[in-house]
């Protein structure tokens, strides 16, 4: 990898936002604005059954009553609702993700150019992907190979009328409509997402992947993913999510949910690159997401993070550690440039007996940005020598920006032993000019001296994704140095 | 090589360099001395290009071009290298790879092709050898953790990599122990040749007993006031600087 630092950081183009092309593709709208009318509308389009529409609006009924969370440290302009179109499909899709010949061939253009080839041949190698533009899914990779395995990995709507029963069991079971504003908003009008299962005692033999565009103007995308690691299962699983440079502002409010039962483990990894509106603020998705996952007996689950797009970003991917001797980690790296907020962060519940927990998180504050942690760290009662180590470091790019942290610590349990570290730091002049000495444009620096901060973190990630996640680190940076 | 004409400098509305003039041509060896706050490292500094300090007056030219002009990482490229006194740390990068970037740039700004990676280790391994680096501190980040010493000997492990045209290096003998000093000043003397320069800023003249310049300076309060050969360090370090600049105090 070390050699790969510097092709990225050669590779640079001219720092502009790579993913803000649109595509010209036929697409299916309903209706603007939210009511009964269109929670009903996007049931009948999936053809779903009758419990899942009443999930749906049970879900819609109680949202109707909540109001807008307001506790982040975030300035969220008003959002209206009705002014939304909550689901938007790509035309001429064949009903069954079959082969590369019955996909648009403008849409499969639009994943070449982001780098997503929907050819199995050409894939990266050992990665499936599920791939959702707007509010479908349109092609999940290698399901067979997969499938000789007796995984299952595919779109979420494949998965309503596949496996009814799994979905019915699970969905919700981690994150419940009621748990907050957008969760409840996703559950009443969730187009599609991937959902996935690994049997007992399978370790999945390649990456999972699903990768989220958003494309038509006007609209919120809103997917679900479902993950489901059995007894004694492994799989490692990647998001990743760009969409156009569009003036206006799109939300994006998504639920993932995982569980991980006895033994299994799973690993998350996301590198969030939604466009983050312009140098001066305009435009720019809203992202509000609900993570959380559940670990059982002996389970571990591990989320890394690598959050540079979006306007705001309110996010706090979490773990249950339900069960005896289970670890829950979260790695963070959440950059901000320009007029970006991100208040992100994680919870770590401990219930369990012996349950372990890590958190590390490095904010990176630029331009004019504001970039806070939030985590909390609990610990029940009956969590006898549950164990938490915190680490939030915050780098502050200069002097405009803003690096906030609210960590919060709630311990019911004398046995529990819990750590926390703080630091801020600044990219010094020094630095720079060592650097600058040896040769190293500014802008090289100050990516290279980033993406040295950020390494523990990025060392979580698959390699393919860590190498992107690098470039990606420099290029979201462009500009932030006089 | 590099020429420096009344070259005026200064931090904020103090003035620390008064009036500069030096030569250095290709295969010389230049010393400067001079009390604490004379403004040695300033001088090293402002040559380099550091913000931090404003030129006022005069000119600096290197290889005939006006340095004044150039960013710092230009005249880096074209072959101006500072071994820094404190040599700072970057976290989490090896420094394999940030030399890896340096070299790579260096070779861009001359026109060459990038060095395969065989080659860039191979240059590695007989480029520590010259200042006896322990191989493995290559892998390690930055400077972090270094020993004194050992960010000292990493200063002249650069140096050795890009090959600079003139190096300028700034208390490189600070706090060393004698061997360690034997090793970065026997390193020094290894990479010089008739085609490059060395300027070596030091407080001691025992860094001179394995470095022998050709001319030996004493700044004080911004100006050379004197200009020797090697004598004059041992002159210095026998009697100190009083003799010399009692006509200076004001």
């Amino acid at each position: 990898m070390k050699e790969k630092d510097n092709d990225i950081i050669e590779q640079l183009d001219g720092g502009e936002y790579k993913y803000g092309f649109t595509s010209d593709i036929e697409t299916e709208y309903i209706r603007r604005g939210l009511d009964e009318g269109v929670v009903r509308l996007i049931s009948q389009k999936k053809g779903e059954p009758e419990w899942l529409l009443e999930l749906r609006l049970k879900a819609f009924r109680h949202w109707q009553t909540m109001e807008l969370p307001t506790w982040a440290h975030l300035n969220i302009p008003e959002i209206d609702f009705q002014d939304i179109i909550y689901y938007a499909a790509p035309k001429k899709q064949q009903p069954k993700a079959g082969t590369v010949e019955d996909i648009d061939p403008e849409l499969k253009r639009t994943f070449d150019k982001l780098g997503i080839p929907l050819e199995e041949q050409l894939a990266l190698s050992g990665v499936a992907v599920d791939a959702v533009m707007d509010s479908t899914s349109v092609k999940t990779t290698f399901k067979e190979t997969l499938a000789e395995k007796g995984i299952i990995f595919c779109s979420m709507s494949e998965a309503v009328r596949d496996y009814p029963e799994l979905v019915r069991k699970y969905l919700g079971s981690v994150v419940s409509y009621a748990d907050n504003f957008y969760s409840a908003l996703n559950t009443a009008v969730f187009s599609d997402g991937s959902f996935c299962y690994i049997p007992k005692g399978v370790r999945c033999p390649m990456e999972l992947s699903t990768y989220f565009r958003i494309n038509a103007a006007g609209t919120g995308q809103f997917e679900r993913t479902l993950i489901v690691a059995d007894e004694g299962s492994y799989v490692s699983y990647l998001e990743g999510c760009t969409a156009p440079r569009r003036d206006e502002n799109q939300l994006h409010a998504a639920v993932v949910e995982i569980v991980v039962l006895r033994d299994a483990e799973v690993k998350y990894s996301t590198v969030q690159n939604w466009y983050p509106g312009d140098k001066d603020g305009k435009g720019g998705i809203y992202n509000f997401v609900t993570k959380r996952g559940v670990c059982h007996e002996n389970a571990r689950l591990s989320w890394t993070q690598v959050e540079t797009g979006s306007a705001i970003t309110w996010k706090y991917p979490s773990c249950v550690l339900m069960g005896d001797n289970s670890v829950g980690e979260f790695y963070s790296v959440a950059m901000t440039n320009n007029y970006q907020q991100a208040d992100t962060g994680t919870k770590m519940i401990h219930i369990g007996r012996n349950t372990r927990s890590r958190i590390v998180s490095k904010g990176i504050s630029a331009g004019r940005s504001e970039n806070s942690y939030r985590g909390m760290v609990k610990v029940a009662k009956g969590a006898d020598n549950a164990r938490n180590y915190s680490q939030c470091d915050s780098l502050l790019i200069g002097d405009r920006c803003g690096a906030h942290t609210f960590p919060v610590i709630d311990s019911r349990n004398s046995s529990a032993v819990l750590e926390h570290e703080a630091t801020t730091s600044k990219i010094s002049e020094e630095q720079l000019f060592y650097c600058n000495q040896r040769g190293l444009s500014t802008e090289d620096a100050v990516g290279l001296i980033v993406n040295g901060y950020a390494k523990e973190v990025l060392n979580k990630l698959p390699m393919e994704f860590a190498v992107e996640a690098q470039k990606l680190l420099a290029i979201s940076l462009e500009g932030s140095v006089g | 090589m590099l020429k420096v004409k009344n070259l005026h400098a200064s931090v904020g509305d103090k003035e620390i360099l008064r009036g500069i003039n030096l030569e250095v041509k290709a295969g010389e060896v230049h010393a400067i001395m001079g009390p604490n706050g004379s403004g040695k490292s300033t001088l090293a500094s402002v040559l380099a290009g550091n913000e931090k300090f404003t030129v006022t007056a005069g000119e600096a030219t290197f290889e005939g071009k006006n340095i004044l002009e150039m960013s710092i990482e230009d005249r880096a490229r074209m072959g101006l290298f500072l071994g820094f006194q404190y040599p700072v740390e970057i976290p989490g990068v090896s420094m394999a790879n940030f030399m890896k970037m340096a070299v790579a740039e260096q070779r861009k700004f001359r026109g060459e092709e990038p060095l395969s990676t065989s080659e860039f280790l191979r240059l590695m391994r007989e480029k520590s050898a010259v200042v006896e680096l322990d191989a493995k501190l290559t892998s390690r980040s930055v400077t972090e953790g270094f020993s004194g010493g050992e960010k000292k000997k990493n200063e002249i492990f650069q140096m050795a990599m890009l090959d600079p045209k003139l190096a300028i290096l700034d208390e490189t003998d600070s706090g060393l122990d004698i061997d360690a000093l034997r090793i970065v000043a026997t390193g020094v003397t290894k990479l010089h040749t008739p085609q490059n320069a060395t300027v070596v800023i030091t407080h001691y003249q025992r860094l001179l007993d394995y470095i022998v310049p050709d001319f030996d300076h004493v700044l004080y309060k911004g100006r050379i006031i004197y200009t020797g050969d090697q004598s004059l360090a041992l002159k210095l370090e026998k009697e100190g600087y009083d003799w010399l600049i009692n006509d200076y105090k004001e």
